[in-house]
């Protein structure tokens, strides 16, 4: 049986609250059933109103929405069928982890015995058998989202939609739930529909990440595909740690341009958002691309000074003035013994044109 | 192991408890001087009322003053019989000190509550007894009137004996001591308190269960509006608030009477005849309207403060979980605002069964409450016994109603803000 790829589907989606500005400008959105898909954006950006007029929270101003082939934009929130996992977990304060993985059973008027079954199963799920008799305030943060996450599955919905589930957790227990909610998503295959402003979340579990700014998806691909190539340099900015440098397209030829930059030199890029020659663009490089003394073969190489030298354990980062860029950062790992890594220094970087993308200026 | 726990001590040797509570020793006495002068008003002004008012209430010394050797002879009388030589002649002696102070009277008026028919004999003894011989009291006074050979009038004399006496607590239940000292009802047609208690109690409990009706959507609404909206709406309901008392009251006055704009306005859309006005003051209907509308802003503050504690997430996510907009409210955002109900209603009722200026000019004679009756005996008949007694009576029917609250909702769930 093949799976449905427009499982979930945004069709045109505008959205305004007050008639004056469009938060979620003709949206198209494709989720494949089964798919872990993160919606990933600075606040104000519009990710979370598309998952609230998912959930039936929000009308669309304009466009459909379809689920599973259905527009469900006359369709109140609890005929929908989806489930979610909300910010602050929105667990009912005033009902035992029983009684609050039981309420979407009961108002589907499930048996006591069905109803005790799902509640294990979804209990053990999330490991939390036994806390059946707790109380919501009774729990740790890590529990009560995990509760929130059995609560959201319990009653079998198509789709489950996770509003930044993990933003009030802290730092290691963020991780350790992220690999959870990751591993219940493989086990069980339901369509997830993630929200979050933290990229390292949305890189680690996503099958496909939907970069939001402005009301629009800016890029969406495979968590690989985006840091490895931003389509713009919105993207390139918002995924991971990135160099840039501005300048002008001087020449552009068999899938490599020169740019030549502010400070007068130039340097080779892959066009991405280039065309022509004069066009304005911003060239962006990955950190880790960049290697100090090249062997061979690189089409870029030149001198920078050093900076400033962080120790950061695993690796140093390096910050360097190169081509009239005092931000550019390198990765150093600490493995070999680089004993000329020094602020002041003047050392060579380069890397291949291939790496370096041309995008649009902003 | 031992499950006995050792005594820890500190690095100094001292006991862990000691040290503790001498370091906080200070603290302690810190918070106690910033609460005292409240204490002190509290004690000053609620406290000690209250006790001279219950002392008040019960307080029968009037008569035992009085009559301090009719008293003494009378404690070896059976009562059963007429009693003997010594307590007439006691009585007598008694009597006669009162005349002298000009108290007599006062006397006879406090007996005659006691027994019909005291007052006319002890003036007709009052005027008799300059002529009296010496000796032989019982004779003499028996001569006066028949009324003092009945037993039944020295009976009574020797029931006022006790310092305190629950006669007007009795009387706030339309009961009294009858002549044999047994509680009995007043007659059928002069119980007016218990018609009293029984309309407060139901004044209050309407007004409270239509201050809760019109108060939960209003509540809602300003939990729920964007700020904007939402400050409008409480200004609202605060202006009543800011605004006299009575100057609320006299409104309602003018709105409801049989003239007045709300009736207009019937007869304007034809509700009803312009001869057949509907009265809606001087009755229950005015008591429950003007009562209602002055009281809303206690029912409306605590759920309001409560239900700004309710996370609007709490009903979506009831409702993603497939519940219908009813049955996400019913099963999840009306428990978690029954603390609020639960101190609006207490308040309203609190306050509503003590009211007093709205009742009395709106009330008429249907619509009054027992407050209004309170009143009139500490100003009219100045009957301030009987005045405290009722007034007690209340307060330990407020004091029911906050147990009965207790025990069904548990008053640690109240939540006032």
């Amino acid at each position: 049986m093949s799976k449905n790829q427009q499982f979930v589907r945004f069709d045109k989606v505008d959205k305004s609250y007050d008639g004056k500005v469009l938060v979620v400008k003709d949206l198209n959105l494709d989720i494949a059933e089964g798919e872990f898909v993160t919606m990933l954006g600075p606040s104000g950006s519009g990710k979370t109103t598309c998952l609230m007029m998912l959930a039936g929270f929000e009308t669309p101003t304009n466009g459909e929405i379809y689920l599973d082939k259905n527009p469900i934009s006359n369709i109140p929130p609890h005929k929908r069928g989806i489930g979610m996992v909300f910010q602050n977990y929105a667990l009912f304060p005033h009902m035992t982890v029983y009684e609050n993985l039981a309420f979407p059973l009961r108002v589907r008027k499930t048996s006591k015995e069905d109803i005790d079954k799902k509640v294990d199963k979804a209990l053990s799920m999330v490991s939390l058998s036994g806390f059946e008799n707790r109380m919501p305030g009774q729990l740790s943060g890590g529990q009560q989202q995990r509760v929130a996450v059995a609560r959201a599955l319990v009653f079998d919905p198509q789709v489950v939609l996770m509003d930044e589930p993990l933003g009030a957790l802290d730092k290691n227990l963020r991780e350790s739930m992220q690999y959870e909610i990751k591993h219940i998503h493989e086990s069980i295959g339901v369509t997830v529909v993630y929200v979050t402003h933290d990229q390292g979340e949305a890189l680690t579990m996503s099958n496909r990440i939907a970069v939001f700014n402005d009301g629009k998806v800016q890029q969406l691909s495979s968590p690989d595909k985006l840091y490895e190539e931003p389509v713009n340099s919105f993207v390139a900015e918002f995924i991971g740690e990135n160099n840039t440098f501005s300048g002008e397209v001087s020449d552009i030829s068999n899938g490599k341009c020169k740019v030549k930059l502010d400070s007068g030199t130039e340097i080779m890029a892959n066009p991405i958002r280039v065309k022509s020659k004069g066009e304005k663009t911003i060239v962006s490089l990955r950190p880790e691309r960049a290697i100090i003394d090249p062997q061979k073969g690189m089409d870029n190489n030149h001198k920078g000074k050093i900076e400033e030298v962080i120790y950061h354990g695993d690796h140093t980062r390096v910050r360097l003035d190169l081509l009239g860029n005092k931000e550019f950062i390198l990765k150093v790992p600490n493995s070999s013994a680089r004993m000329d890594i020094k602020v002041g220094n003047q050392i060579n970087v380069g890397w291949n044109s291939q790496d370096s993308r041309a995008l649009d200026p902003k | 192991m031992s499950s006995e726990t050792q005594k820890i001590l500190t690095t100094d040797g001292i006991p862990l408890e000691v040290s503790l509570k001498k370091a906080e020793k200070k603290n302690k006495i810190k918070a106690f001087l910033l609460v005292a002068p409240l204490l002190l008003f509290i004690i000053i002004t609620y406290i000690f009322p209250i006790g001279e008012m219950f002392t008040r209430s019960i307080d029968d010394r009037m008569v035992t003053n009085m009559l301090p050797k009719t008293f003494k002879a009378m404690e070896t009388w059976d009562g059963k019989e007429l009693p003997p030589e010594e307590v007439f002649a006691a009585f007598l002696s008694d009597y006669r000190a009162l005349a002298e102070k000009k108290e007599h009277g006062k006397l006879g008026q406090r007996l005659n509550k006691e027994k019909n028919g005291f007052n006319t004999i002890l003036k007709k003894l009052w005027r008799k007894m300059k002529n009296f011989e010496e000796g032989n009291a019982k004779e003499q006074i028996m001569e006066i009137h028949k009324r003092f050979r009945d037993v039944k009038y020295w009976q009574a004399i020797k029931r006022t004996a006790p310092p305190y006496t629950m006669a007007k607590y009795l009387k706030g239940m339309d009961m009294y001591y009858d002549e044999d000292g047994k509680v009995v009802q007043v007659e059928e047609d002069r119980r007016i308190h218990r018609i009293l208690w029984l309309r407060t109690l139901e004044v209050a409990f309407f007004v409270t269960i239509f201050c809760f009706l019109m108060g939960y959507p209003i509540a809602h609404l300003l939990a729920t509006l964007p700020m904007k909206y939402s400050n409008l709406l409480m200004i609202c309901v605060l202006l009543p608030f800011w605004t006299s008392l009575l100057v609320r009251t006299a409104s309602w006055m003018i709105l409801l009477q049989q003239q007045g704009i709300v009736n207009d306005f019937f007869v304007w859309i034809g509700l009803v005849g312009d001869d057949n006005r509907p009265e809606m003051m001087y009755n229950k209907t005015g008591t429950y309207v003007a009562m209602t509308q002055i009281l809303l802003p206690f029912m409306v503050l605590p759920l309001y403060s409560v239900m700004k504690t309710i996370s609007p997430s709490l009903m979506r996510a009831g409702k993603s979980l497939g519940g219908t907009p009813f049955v996400a409210f019913w099963k999840v955002y009306f428990p978690l605002t029954i603390p609020g109900i639960g101190a609006g209603c207490l308040l309203v009722f609190i306050l509503a069964i003590g009211y007093y200026i709205t009742p009395a000019l709106v009330g008429g004679a249907s619509g009054t409450l027992i407050s209004n009756q309170i009143a009139y005996h500490m100003k009219a008949t100045l009957d301030w016994s009987f005045a405290s007694a009722m007034g007690l009576m209340l307060l330990t029917g407020v004091l029911v109603v906050y147990w009965i609250y207790n025990k069904l909702v548990g008053i640690d769930n109240i939540k006032l803000g």
